[in-house]
């Protein structure tokens, strides 16, 4: 075989888009035998997609995708196990209702005929042991048994097993997010092991310090394209965050906003000893940033649920929530627009327990107006809008009640361009206006428009950023766990 | 065209076609003689149904799981305890209504205190407790049959401007739902629970007080039925709720409010009563024999839901 100085895999040019949204706009990548490269970006950088495109998984739009040198028409799933490429992904795919051994036999086709059970246990036992020495893994349990970590070592252990062929190329995504220090030591020991036996790894993590230690080569990735790529020595923690978020905005003085620190708070959250406090003032666009789901939403519903209002509504309503997973927070699918907009303001426009329907129409007619919902009868049903539409009527239910703070949760999630300004434009104007705004997003540039930004890491507030201090290097570095602000 | 059309968009319109055929049927077999009697038949019966109805409908509009068993319990207990301590005089009228009220109040608090505290699933929560009200009817009843006191057997079984008393009353309380459920800002509030009670609550619906509300008017409004039965049959009896506990649900899903909440509707509450009641004593008039009846009771129940499933009821 012509294996000898061929990469395992390559790209190049690969382009992949969804709809509007460019996820690889032009990317080249390439792994060789005995190299372990380390893949790095924020979120929507188009990482994920990248790995589903090397896993066969997704294929690009555009652009050439190579096997061992061998160019190749039509990549698959199949076809990249066959050349020995394993995928841990982030969200573990083990059955939880099998046992370790029998999940063993679901990754191993080869694994069949009399006696499999035996050779299966004996094969991921072994490999365990060799990664994660001393583990105490009942091979012979069900996953769901196991802790979230035993389960991420399993996985890992499964992708690095051999029944036919040998294992070439590992994509490991995130696999430290649950392991303890020890463990993440022993696997990153092994990685190193593997790849000085002739495979090939790469390590996609936000641990900055591990992708540092561990790999020869650094890929950055930022907005679909690759920005950086060079050997893992000629990096620091420093310069690998400037390499992510290189654009810093400039910003406009915000001296009249800045006198308002001095106002009382309007709503505040106390964390128990972990992290820093969390304070609203009146008229503040409060940005709540840090990677994907790490506590800002939870923060947000606590902040909601925390102003009672579950057994009766209070008189006067200090916070509306305008939710960003439509389906599961916000929607009320049975009901027209009209209702779905007047819901949070129903008390205010409610006499003798009756709602008043000529007030309601004239309110969500007025909104309907400034918001520019996209529809010719307001009586439609809610679901017949696009996801935009709907957001704004979400959007509405929630600045059209008295509420002085808005709690917003990455409310622009499948929000086209055009709605997202028409939106940012009310925003400023309502909070000129006086009121408040916590906004949580997980997009760079809506975070860095507002006056002050905390940054979440691992569930509590690790730094709080203001005014000019607001720069998407900042805040990236604030994300990440080496590197505190 | 568009008023046809309209009037065969309402979830309810089937009920009642379903209601008039069958009303018709019977006729028919009888030539007509008994056309009033069964009218009022059917409206004193369907009365009964259409009060329990109303309750257990508010309930299942909260959403998936939502279902009120107590309520064959909660008729009993009441009808039992107002009975006796009226003591057949009618001076002590008023006292059984208060105690009436307060047992359908105890019970409601109880039913959602045991969901709530002890986070039991309604339809286990509501059935637990129907053990403990069933026995405390036994308890209190002790097999002696206390007659109503005069005025109320009287006004229980007469009629006023040839419509019963009772479904007069049901009409009232029927009227009340209607407004509260499509006027008023409860029900709003029980709808937007039943469609998706997290999206609700992030709305500044307040859950807890709606739900709870909900299941203090059911467990109200099966007492009060409970009161009116045992005083128009001359006495509680400890079986006289067993029938509601289907006929509560069935009411409700013939009636084209949503099974899995969200969406509730009072005119087919009484369509659905007044079928059910028909169903029976059509089977009755044409000489069907008890197992006979009640297969075709349900295949004629499964009829008229698939008919109104039809329907895009969203």
């Amino acid at each position: 075989m012509t294996q000898g100085d061929n990469p395992v895999i390559s790209v190049n040019g690969a382009r992949k888009s969804f709809g509007a949204v460019h996820a690889l706009d032009g990317v080249d990548f390439s792994v060789r035998a005995g190299e372990c490269v380390g893949l790095v970006g924020h979120n929507g950088a188009g990482k994920s997609t990248l790995v589903s495109i090397l896993n066969g998984g997704l294929s690009p739009d555009s652009g050439t995708l190579a096997l061992l040198g061998r160019p190749v028409e039509r990549h698959s799933i199949a076809q990249a196990r066959s050349i020995g490429l394993r995928c841990v992904f982030q969200e573990l795919s083990l059955c939880p209702n099998l046992t370790v051994t029998e999940n063993t036999r679901v990754a191993h086709r080869s694994l069949r005929g009399f006696g499999w059970r035996g050779r299966a246990a004996r094969l991921i036992k072994d490999k365990l042991d060799e990664i994660f020495p001393d583990n105490g893994i009942d091979v012979g349990r069900s996953i769901s048994g196991f802790s979230i970590a035993q389960r991420q070592m399993i996985e890992i252990a499964t992708a690095f097993t051999s029944s036919d062929g040998s294992v070439r190329l590992v994509v490991l995504d995130e696999p430290t997010s649950s392991l303890d220090a020890g463990l993440a030591g022993q696997l990153l020991t092994f990685v190193r092991r593997f790849v000085a036996a002739g495979g090939a790894v790469v390590l996609i993590s936000h641990i900055l310090g591990e992708v540092l230690s561990t790999t020869d080569r650094i890929v950055v990735m930022k907005d679909g394209k690759v920005v950086a790529d060079r050997p893992s020595a000629e990096f620091s923690t420093e310069s690998l965050v400037g390499a992510m978020g290189s654009v810093v905005r400039a910003r406009e003085a915000r001296a009249a906003r800045d006198a308002a620190a001095s106002q009382t708070a309007v709503l505040s959250h106390t964390s128990a000893g972990r992290g820093l406090d969390f304070v609203a003032r009146p008229g503040e666009l409060i940005g709540l940033a840090g990677l994907a789901g790490h506590g800002q939403t939870r923060m947000l519903v606590d902040l909601y649920m925390a102003e009672g209002g579950s057994w009766r509504t209070p008189a006067a309503r200090k916070v509306a929530f305008v939710a960003g997973d439509r389906a599961v927070d916000g929607n009320l699918p049975l009901w027209s627009i009209v209702k779905n907009m007047s819901v949070t303001l129903l008390p205010e426009i409610a006499r003798f327990g009756l709602v008043d329907r000529a007030a309601e129409a004239r309110v969500t007619a007025d909104w309907h107006k400034r918001i520019a919902v996209r529809t010719e009868n307001m009586d439609n049903p809610i679901l017949s809008l696009s996801g935009g539409n709907q957001q704004k009527v979400l959007f509405a239910r929630a600045l059209a009640s008295p509420a002085p703070v808005v709690l917003m949760d990455d409310p622009m999630r499948g929000v086209d361009i055009g709605t997202k300004h028409e939106v940012y434009a009310m925003l400023r104007a309502e909070a000129a206006a006086g009121r408040t705004f916590v906004w949580y997003s997980t997009e760079m540039d809506e975070v860095c428009q507002c006056d002050r930004v905390y940054v979440f890491r691992e569930g509590e507030i690790v730094a709080e950023l203001v005014g000019n201090e607001i720069s998407e290097e900042r805040i990236l570095s604030a994300s990440f766990a080496e590197k505190a602000a | 065209m568009s008023l046809v059309r309209q009037v065969f968009g309402k979830p309810w319109i089937w009920a009642f076609l379903a209601t008039l055929a069958t009303f018709v049927v019977t006729i028919l077999f009888t030539g007509g003689a008994s056309t009033v009697g069964l009218a009022q038949a059917a409206l004193t019966f369907g009365a009964f149904s259409v009060i329990v109805g109303l309750g257990q409908m508010f309930v299942v509009t909260l959403g998936p799981g939502n279902v009120d068993l107590s309520i064959p319990a909660t008729m009993t207990l009441a009808g039992t305890l107002a009975l006796k301590v009226m003591e057949t005089q009618d001076g002590l009228i008023w006292l059984g209504l208060v105690v009436t009220l307060l047992t359908g109040l105890v019970i409601g608090i109880a039913n959602y205190g045991l969901i709530k505290l002890l986070r039991i699933p309604p339809i286990i929560a509501t059935l637990s407790a129907s053990f403990i009200v069933q026995s405390a009817a036994i308890w209190t009843n002790r097999g002696i049959r206390i007659k109503p006191p005069e005025l109320l057997a009287q006004f229980s079984t007469a009629s006023t401007l040839g419509i019963p008393n009772v479904a007069w009353l049901a009409l009232v309380i029927s009227v009340a739902a209607w407004v509260a459920l499509e006027r008023g800002i409860y029900g709003r509030f029980v709808s937007a629970i039943g469609q998706n009670m997290r999206a609700a609550r992030l709305a500044g619906v307040p859950v807890d007080g709606v739900r709870f509300a909900t299941y203090v008017l059911c467990a109200l409004l099966a007492a009060i039925t409970g009161f009116l039965l045992s005083c128009f049959s001359g006495g509680a009896a400890l079986n006289m709720g067993a029938e509601y506990l289907l006929t509560s649900i069935a009411v409700v899903v013939i009636g084209g409010t949503a099974v899995a909440g969200g969406f509730a509707n009072v005119p087919g509450i009484w369509g659905a009563s007044l079928f059910l009641f028909l169903v029976v004593s059509m089977l009755n008039t044409y000489g069907a024999s008890a197992g006979v009846r009640m297969l075709l009771t349900g295949v004629i129940i499964i009829g008229v839901i698939v008919a109104a499933s039809r329907r895009p009821a969203r």
